[in-house]
C-alpha cells in the first residue's frame, strides 16, 4: 500500500501535534474561526488577568483560580491538540506520497515523431505540451497522455497495486500519472500538467488538508454551536445582576467556568477533526477525496449507478454448462468446445477450457486428435464466429444466428430442440455459444455452451443491506433488456438500465435528480466524464482516463467499482460521529448544571445545596471538578472523532435509537459519574 | 389531589382531542381557499384595499405586508386610546389613556399579547374595548394564523419563495374561522350568565351593607376571542377569575377549550398540508406530553398546599368539604384541578387570560406558567405561534439529531442547511436575549425595583415573570408587579414588539428559504418523524434548550425559593 495504515497515535504524529496545538492556541487569527473555542480563549484570558489582579493585590483564593484558569487554557489546547492529531495523519500520508515525487531525469523529445532526437532535462523544466519518451526503467516525469507506444507500467507508488498495469495510445487507458515507472517496452507521452500541479500533488495537497474547506453542514453547525455559544452568553452574563439581587455577586472567574462548561465545546473542540478525520478515513481505504463536499455527499446519497461488469458480476462471463445437441454426447461436445477455444485468449474462451477439463479432458497439445496443421479462425465483427480449421475438419462457436447462417450454407441446419435450449439460456440471462462442426464436408450443430455472468458472491447481501439504509441500487449494463433483468434478479439490485449508452446514463441521472435524489456513480472511460460531472458523489478509477478523474470528486486508487458501496459508509459514518458528539455535548450540560448553580451560590443561598445531587465536596470542588472535566472529555474522545462511531448499515430508525441510546442518554450519564470522581480525586489529591 | 380533578383533567384532555380534527380538516379549507360562502364579503374587503389576493406573495413581500398591517393598526389604536375622551361609547366618561400607557397597549394588544397593567372597567372606554382591543384581538389572531400557514406552505412547497397571500389569509382566517366560531361561542357564554350590555355601571348594596360598584358592558362577544384567539386580555382586571366574565364551571371547560382549539387543529390541518398525518399527530402528542406534565405538576404542587400553612395547624388535606391544598388566589367556584389546569394551559398558549392569580401559587406551582412560556409557547401555543414555534423546535431537533442517521439533516424533504439553521438559532436567540437582558436589567435598577409587591426571589421571579410573559406574547401576569409606570411600560411595550415580530420575520425567512428548495423523496434511510421515539426527542429537545437557557435565572427565582419555603421562609 502506498498510503499506510497507521496507529492512532502514531508518537512521532502526537509529538508534532502537541507542539502545533500550542502554536494553533496563540494564533488568533486560526483562533476566531473557531467562535466556540474563541469564546473559551478570551474566558481563558479574561481569568488570567483576574489571577494577575490577585497576585498583585494579596485578594482572593490565589490556587483555586490559578487552578482554573490553567484547565480553561488546558480547554483550548486540547481542541486544538484535537485538530492537529488529524492533521498529523493527513500530513504523514501526504509525505510518503512526497517521497515517490523524487526529482528525475527526462528524456525530452524535441520532435514527438522522433525518437531519437532526445535531450536529457530535469523532470522540473517540464512544461505541459512537452513529449518525452520514457523505456524500461524510467520513472514517468509528470503526468501525461500516451501518444505512441504500448507498455506496462508500475503505478504501485499511487496505487499501492503491485501488478502492473497496461498503458497505451489511443482509447481509455491512455493516461499516465507522474511517479510511475514504466516496466516494459516503450511509451511517448505528452505532459498534460506543469509541475506543481500534477495529479500527485494535488493529492499531496488533499491529504494534507492544506486547502480543507469547511464543508456546508459543518458550517450550518457552527452556525447552530455559535448560536448557542451566544444564549449561554446571554444566560451567564445576565446571571451576574440577578445574583447582584440576590445579594451575592459572582467572581469572574467562576462565571467564565459556568459559561465555559454550558457553551458546546465537546463538539466544537472536535468538529474541524473529525472532518479532516473522515477525508482521512477515505484516503485508508484507497479513496482520495478532492473535497469535504463529497464525503458528506456520499452519506446522502439515495441512488447508486453500479456498472454491471466488475462491480456486480465477476469481470467476464464464464462457460457453466455443455448443452449436447440430439445425437452427440456430452463428453463429445466438451471436447469440440475445448478444441475450437484453444486458441481463443479471451476470458471466455479460457473459461471453456476450464470447464472442459472437468470433463476429463486434460491440458493437450494443440495438434493432438486432429490431422495436419490446425489454423486458427479469429473472431470477426462480420462473422461474428471463431474457431479453428484443420485437414478435413472445421470447428465453429458463435451466437446462434450466426452459426444458424454457417450451417445452412453448408446444406445443415440447426435442430429444433438445441434453438430451445437457446432460448431457454438467454431468458436466464446467459449467453448461449452454439459450436458446429464440419467434418469431411459434412456441417452438423454438436450443442451450446452456456456463458453465464457470474454475480460476485455477497453481492445480493450488499445490496440488500443498501436498500435497508433506504438507497436504492441501479444496474447499468449494455446487455440486452432480458439479459439485464436476469442478471439484476440474481444480483437483487433494485432496477436496471439496459443496452445503455452514455447518453441514457446521463438522462437517467438528471431524471433522478429531478426527483431529489443524489446519485452516486463509478466510471474510468473518457464517455463516462460528462456522468461523472453531473452524479452527486462520482468516484473515477485511477486508471480511467484524465478526463474521467477531473470529471470526478472521488477518485479510487484501487480502480475497483464496488468500493461505491464503502464510500457511501464512511460518508454516513462521518455524518453520524459528528451528530453524535453534537448531541453528547449539549446532553453533557445537564449535569453540569447541578454542579455548579448549587456551588455559586451556596454563601447567598445555601438552600440551593438541595440541588448538588452529586454531593460533591464543596464549591470549589464542584466547579474545578466540572471544568477538568469538561476539558478531560475533549481529549477522551479524540480517538472517537478521529475513527469515527461505530457503524452497521440499517435503517435509519434502528440507528438513530442505539446512537440516541448511546450519545444521548450517555451523554446525560457520564459527566454526573465523571465530575463525582474527578471531585474525588480533587479532595483525595488535597487540590482543593 | 382528588380523582374528582383527574376525571375532569381527563375530560378536557378527550374533549381536546376530539375537536382536534374536525377542525383541523376546516381550517384547511379556509386556508386552501375552498371556502366561499363569504366570498362577496371578501371581494367588497379586498376592492376596498385594493389588494390582489391572488397575488402568491414571495416571503419578504408576506412579511412586509404583514409588518405593515400590524404597525399602522397599532398607531391607530394608539391614536384612539389617547382620543378616547373624545369618542362615543364612554358612559363613565373615562379619561384619555397615558401615553406610555397606551404605547403599551396598543403595542401589547398588536402582538396578541394582551399584556394589561390597567384595569379594564377603569381605563378603557367601551369604544376603546370594541373597535380597538376586539379588533385586534381578531387581526393578531388571525395575523398569526396566517404566519403559520405561510411557514407550512414554504415547507410542504417548491415556490422560489412564495408562501401565499398575507391579505387574502388575513381576511379568510377572520371571516370564516374566527367570526364565525367567537359568535357561537359568545351565544354559549351568554347563556352560561355572561353580561353582554352597554349600560351603566351600577351600584349595590352587599349583603354586608356596603355600597359596591358592579363594572358593566359587552363582556360576552369579547370573552370569545379572547380564548379562541388566545388574546387573553379581559374585559375587567381579574380577568376570567371575574364572575361576569367566567362564572360557572361551563363557562370555564369551555374557555380552556377555546384556548387551545384552534392550535390543537392546526397540528392537524398541518399533517394534511404536509400530506403526513402522522407526523401532525406526532407534534400533537409532543404537545401533549409537555402539557399534561405541566398540568401535574402544577397540580401536584398547588393540591399539596403549603408546609409552612400545616404546620401551623391549617388542615391542607383534601375532602369532601375543603379543597386543601392552596387555595389562595384561586376562585372557590374552580377549585384547584381547574385551576392549575387553567394556569397551565393559558400559560401553554400564548393565551394568559386567568381564572386564579399565579402569583399565590406555591413556587413550584407558579413555576410551571414560567417555564411553560420560556419553552417559548409551543405547548398547542398561540393561535399559529404554536405550531411554527414548534415547527422551529422540530427543526433543530432534525438539525442536532438528523445526522445521527448519516444524512445531512432534512425534515420532510427538505434539507436543513445554514441559511435555515440561522434563522431557526435566530429564533430562539431573540427570545432568550430578550427575557434575560430585559429582566437583568429591572433586576439591577431602582426603576425596576419599584415595581415589585415581594422581595427576595418571589420578587425576582414577578421581574423574569413579566418579560417572559410579554415577550412569549403571552400576557399573563404574576400580579405582583406594578407594571403601569413608565419603566415597565416602554421595557414591556417593547418586549411584545420584539417578541412577536423579531421572531416572526426570522420564521418567514426560514419559511421562504425551504419553499427554494427541491424535496428529497423519504426512504429506509430517512430521519424518522412519525415515530414515539422522534417524539421523545423532540421534547428533550425543548427541555434542554429551554431549561439550559433559563435555568440560572429561575435557580434564584423559584427553584430557591421552593427550597426556603420548605425550610419555612416566605416572602
Amino acid at each position: 500500500m502506498a498510503l499506510t495504515k497507521r496507529p492512532l497515535f502514531d508518537p512521532p504524529i502526537v509529538k508534532q501535534a502537541v507542539r502545533d496545538a500550542f502554536a494553533k492556541t496563540v494564533n488568533l487569527r486560526h483562533m476566531v474561526r473557531n467562535p466556540v473555542m474563541f469564546v473559551v480563549l478570551v474566558g481563558s484570558a479574561l481569568t488570567t488577568l483576574v489571577l494577575i489582579r490577585d497576585i498583585a493585590t494579596g485578594a482572593g483564593d490565589v490556587g483555586f483560580t490559578l487552578q482554573i484558569a490553567l484547565w480553561l487554557w488546558f480547554t483550548v489546547v486540547f481542541a486544538n491538540f484535537a485538530e492537529a492529531m488529524a492533521e498529523g495523519r493527513g500530513k504523514a500520508q501526504a509525505e510518503t506520497l512526497r517521497k515517490s515525487r523524487t526529482q528525475t531525469t527526462a528524456k525530452r523529445l524535441s520532435n514527438a515523431h522522433d525518437r531519437s532526437s532526445i535531450e536529457f532535462v530535469p523532470g522540473a523544466m517540464l512544461r505541459r505540451g512537452h513529449v518525452v519518451l520514457c523505456t524500461p526503467g524510467d520513472m514517468i516525469p509528470g503526468d501525461g497522455e500516451v501518444i505512441e507506444g504500448v507498455a506496462s507500467v508500475d503505478e504501485s507508488a499511487i496505487t499501492g497495486e503491485s501488478a502492473p498495469v497496461i498503458r497505451e495510445s489511443g482509447g481509455d487507458r491512455s493516461a499516465v500519472t507522474g511517479g510511475t515507472k514504466v516496466l516494459s517496452d516503450f511509451l511517448v507521452i505528452r505532459i498534460t500538467a506543469n509541475p506543481g500541479e500534477t495529479f500527485l500533488d494535488r493529492m499531496i495537497t488533499l491529504v494534507e488538508g492544506a486547502k480543507r474547506q469547511k464543508t456546508p453542514n459543518e458550517i450550518a453547525l457552527i452556525i447552530l454551536l455559535s448560536g448557542l455559544t451566544i444564549i449561554f452568553l446571554f444566560a451567564v452574563v445576565t446571571l451576574q445582576p440577578f445574583a447582584i439581587y440576590s445579594g451575592g455577586s459572582v467572581s469572574i472567574p467562576i462565571l467564565v467556568s459556568l459559561l465555559v462548561c454550558l457553551i458546546p465545546t465537546t463538539i466544537g473542540g472536535l468538529l474541524s477533526a473529525i472532518g479532516i478525520a473522515g477525508m482521512d478515513r477515505m484516503i485508508q481505504h484507497n479513496v482520495i477525496a478532492m473535497s469535504g463536499r463529497a464525503v458528506e455527499a456520499a452519506g446522502d446519497v439515495n441512488t447508486l449507478l453500479l456498472d454491471k461488469t466488475g462491480t456486480i458480476t465477476l469481470g467476464n462471463r464464464q462457460a457453466v454448462e455443455f448443452v449436447p445437441a440430439p445425437g452427440v454426447t456430452r463428453d463429445y461436445l466438451a471436447d469440440r468446445a475445448q478444441l475450437a477455444s484453444l486458441p481463443d485468449e479471451t476470458p471466455e474462451g479460457r473459461s471453456i477450457v476450464v470447464l472442459a477439463k472437468q470433463f476429463g479432458l486434460r491440458g493437450r497439445p494443440l495438434s493432438e486428435g486432429v490431422r495436419g496443421h490446425l489454423e486458427l479462425v479469429a473472431f470477426s465483427a462480420a462473422t461474428r464466429m471463431s474457431g479453428v480449421n484443420a485437414r478435413g475438419l472445421e470447428l465453429r462457436k458463435g451466437a446462434a444466428e450466426a452459426i444458424g447462417h454457417w450451417l445452412r450454407q453448408h446444406g445443415a441446419e440447426t435442430p429444433p430442440l438445441l434453438t430451445t435450449e437457446v432460448e431457454r439460456i438467454a431468458k436466464a440471462g446467459g449467453t448461449p455459444l452454439v459450436v458446429a462442426e464440419r467434418e469431411n464436408g459434412r456441417a452438423r450443430a454438436l450443442g451450446v455452451i452456456y456463458l453465464k455472468d457470474v454475480v460476485k458472491g455477497g453481492m445480493r447481501e450488499r445490496f440488500g443491506q443498501l436498500r435497508a439504509m433506504g438507497i436504492r441500487t441501479v444496474m447499468i449494463t449494455g446487455d440486452n433488456q432480458l439479459t439485464a433483468a436476469a442478471i439484476a434478479a440474481e444480483a437483487g439490485v433494485d432496477d436496471f438500465l439496459a443496452e445503455a449508452t452514455p447518453e441514457d446514463k446521463m438522462a437517467l441521472i438528471k431524471r433522478e435528480q429531478g426527483g431529489g435524489r443524489l446519485v452516486a456513480m463509478t466510471g474510468d472511460g473518457t464517455n463516462d466524464a460528462p456522468a461523472l460531472a453531473q452524479a452527486d458523489v462520482a468516484v473515477a478509477m485511477n486508471t480511467g482516463t484524465q478526463a474521467a478523474k477531473e470529471a470526478g470528486n472521488l477518485i479510487d486508487l484501487d480502480s475497483n467499482p464496488t468500493k461505491l458501496i464503502e464510500v457511501v459508509e464512511i460518508g454516513k459514518q462521518l455524518l453520524i460521529t459528528r451528530g453524535a458528539l453534537t448531541t453528547f455535548s449539549i446532553a453533557n450540560d445537564v449535569a453540569k448544571y447541578f454542579a455548579i448553580i448549587p456551588a455559586m451560590f451556596i454563601a447567598t443561598y445555601p438552600a440551593l445545596q438541595a440541588l448538588n445531587v452529586m454531593r460533591l465536596h464543596s464549591a470549589q470542588s464542584a466547579i474545578l471538578a466540572s471544568v477538568i472535566f469538561n476539558a478531560l472529555i475533549i481529549i477522551a474522545l479524540i480517538p472517537l472523532a478521529l475513527r469515527g462511531v461505530r457503524y452497521r448499515p440499517a435503517a435509519a430508525t434502528s440507528i438513530l435509537r442505539r446512537n440516541l441510546l448511546v450519545y444521548g442518554v450517555g451523554g446525560i450519564i457520564v459527566p454526573f459519574i465523571g465530575i463525582k470522581a474527578i471531585d474525588v480525586l480533587l479532595v483525595v489529591l488535597r487540590m482543593v | 389531589m382528588t380523582v374528582n380533578g383527574w376525571l375532569q383533567i381527563a375530560f378536557y384532555s378527550i374533549a381536546l382531542l376530539l375537536v382536534t380534527k374536525p377542525l383541523g380538516l376546516y381550517m384547511l379549507k379556509v386556508y386552501d381557499g375552498s371556502l366561499t360562502w363569504l366570498r362577496p364579503v371578501e371581494r367588497v374587503l379586498y376592492r376596498l384595499a385594493g389588494i390582489d389576493p391572488e397575488e402568491d406573495q414571495h416571503w419578504t413581500r408576506y412579511a412586509a405586508s404583514m409588518l405593515i398591517f400590524s404597525l399602522v393598526s397599532m398607531l391607530l389604536t394608539y391614536a384612539v386610546l389617547r382620543l378616547q375622551h373624545l369618542l362615543p361609547l364612554n358612559p363613565q366618561g373615562l379619561a384619555a389613556v397615558r401615553d406610555r400607557q397606551a404605547f403599551e397597549t396598543s403595542a401589547s394588544f398588536t402582538t396578541n399579547t394582551n399584556w394589561q397593567s390597567y384595569s379594564g372597567e377603569t381605563t378603557m372606554s367601551y369604544f376603546s374595548q370594541m373597535t380597538q382591543l376586539a379588533f385586534h384581538n381578531f387581526m393578531s389572531a388571525a395575523a398569526g394564523v396566517a404566519v403559520a400557514v405561510a411557514f407550512v406552505r414554504g415547507i410542504v412547497r417548491r415556490s422560489a419563495g412564495r408562501l401565499g397571500n398575507f391579505w387574502a389569509d388575513l381576511v379568510r382566517g377572520t371571516l370564516y374561522l374566527f367570526l364565525p366560531l367567537s359568535a357561537l361561542l359568545a351565544l354559549l357564554f351568554v347563556q352560561q350568565g355572561v353580561i353582554q350590555n352597554f349600560a351603566h355601571y351600577v351600584t349595590v348594596t352587599t349583603v354586608e351593607g356596603a355600597k359596591q360598584v358592579l363594572a358593566m358592558g359587552p363582556v360576552a362577544s369579547q370573552e370569545a376571542i379572547k380564548q379562541l384567539g388566545t388574546n387573553g386580555g379581559g374585559f375587567f382586571n381579574a380577568n376570567s377569575a371575574h364572575p361576569f366574565e367566567n362564572p360557572t364551571p361551563w363557562t370555564n371547560f369551555w374557555q380552556m377549550l377555546a384556548i387551545f382549539a384552534v392550535s390543537a387543529g392546526l397540528t392537524y390541518t398541518y399533517g394534511r398540508m404536509a400530506k403526513n398525518q402522522k407526523h401532525g399527530w406526532a407534534l400533537w402528542a409532543a404537545m401533549y406530553v409537555l402539557f399534561i406534565g405541566g398540568v401535574a405538576t402544577a397540580y401536584w404542587a398547588e393540591a399539596r398546599g403549603n408546609p409552612i400553612h400545616a404546620a401551623r395547624g391549617v388542615d391542607v388535606v383534601a375532602s369532601a368539604t375543603n379543597p386543601g391544598g392552596n387555595m389562595e388566589g384561586k376562585e372557590v367556584r374552580f377549585g384547584i384541578a381547574n385551576s392549575a389546569l387553567y394556569a397551565t394551559m393559558t400559560t401553554d398558549a400564548s393565551c394568559g387570560c386567568v381564572n386564579s392569580m399565579h402569583d399565590s401559587y406555591t413556587p413550584v406551582g407558579g413555576l410551571v406558567p414560567l417555564v411553560n412560556m420560556q419553552f417559548g409557547e409551543l405547548v398547542y401555543g398561540g393561535v399559529g405561534a404554536g405550531l411554527y414555534g414548534m415547527l422551529v423546535m422540530v427543526i433543530l431537533t432534525v438539525f442536532i439529531a438528523g445526522l445521527m442517521v448519516g444524512r445531512t439533516p432534512e425534515y420532510l424533504g427538505k434539507k436543513i442547511q445554514a441559511r435555515e439553521v440561522q434563522m431557526a438559532t435566530l429564533y430562539v436567540l431573540v427570545f432568550a436575549g430578550a427575557v434575560l437582558t430585559l429582566s437583568a436589567i429591572a433586576a439591577v435598577t431602582s426603576a425596576g425595583l419599584a415595581g415589585r409587591n415581594n422581595l427576595g426571589p418571589h420578587g425576582l421571579s414577578e421581574i423574569v415573570y413579566a418579560f417572559t410573559s410579554t415577550a412569549a406574547n403571552n400576557g399573563s401576569a404574576f400580579a405582583g408587579l406594578t407594571g403601569s409606570t413608565y419603566f415597565y411600560n416602554t421595557l414591556l411595550g417593547l418586549n411584545t414588539l420584539i417578541g412577536r415580530f423579531a421572531m416572526q420575520v426570522p420564521m418567514l425567512a426560514l419559511a421562504g428559504f425551504l419553499a427554494e428548495k427541491k424535496i428529497v423523496p423519504e426512504s429506509a434511510g430517512t430521519f424518522p418523524v412519525t415515530t414515539p421515539l422522534f417524539v421523545v426527542l423532540l421534547i428533550s429537545v425543548i427541555l434542554i434548550v429551554s431549561a439550559l437557557t433559563f435555568l440560572p435565572a429561575l435557580s434564584l427565582g423559584p427553584i430557591v425559593e421552593h427550597f426556603l419555603m420548605q425550610a419555612g421562609r416566605l416572602f
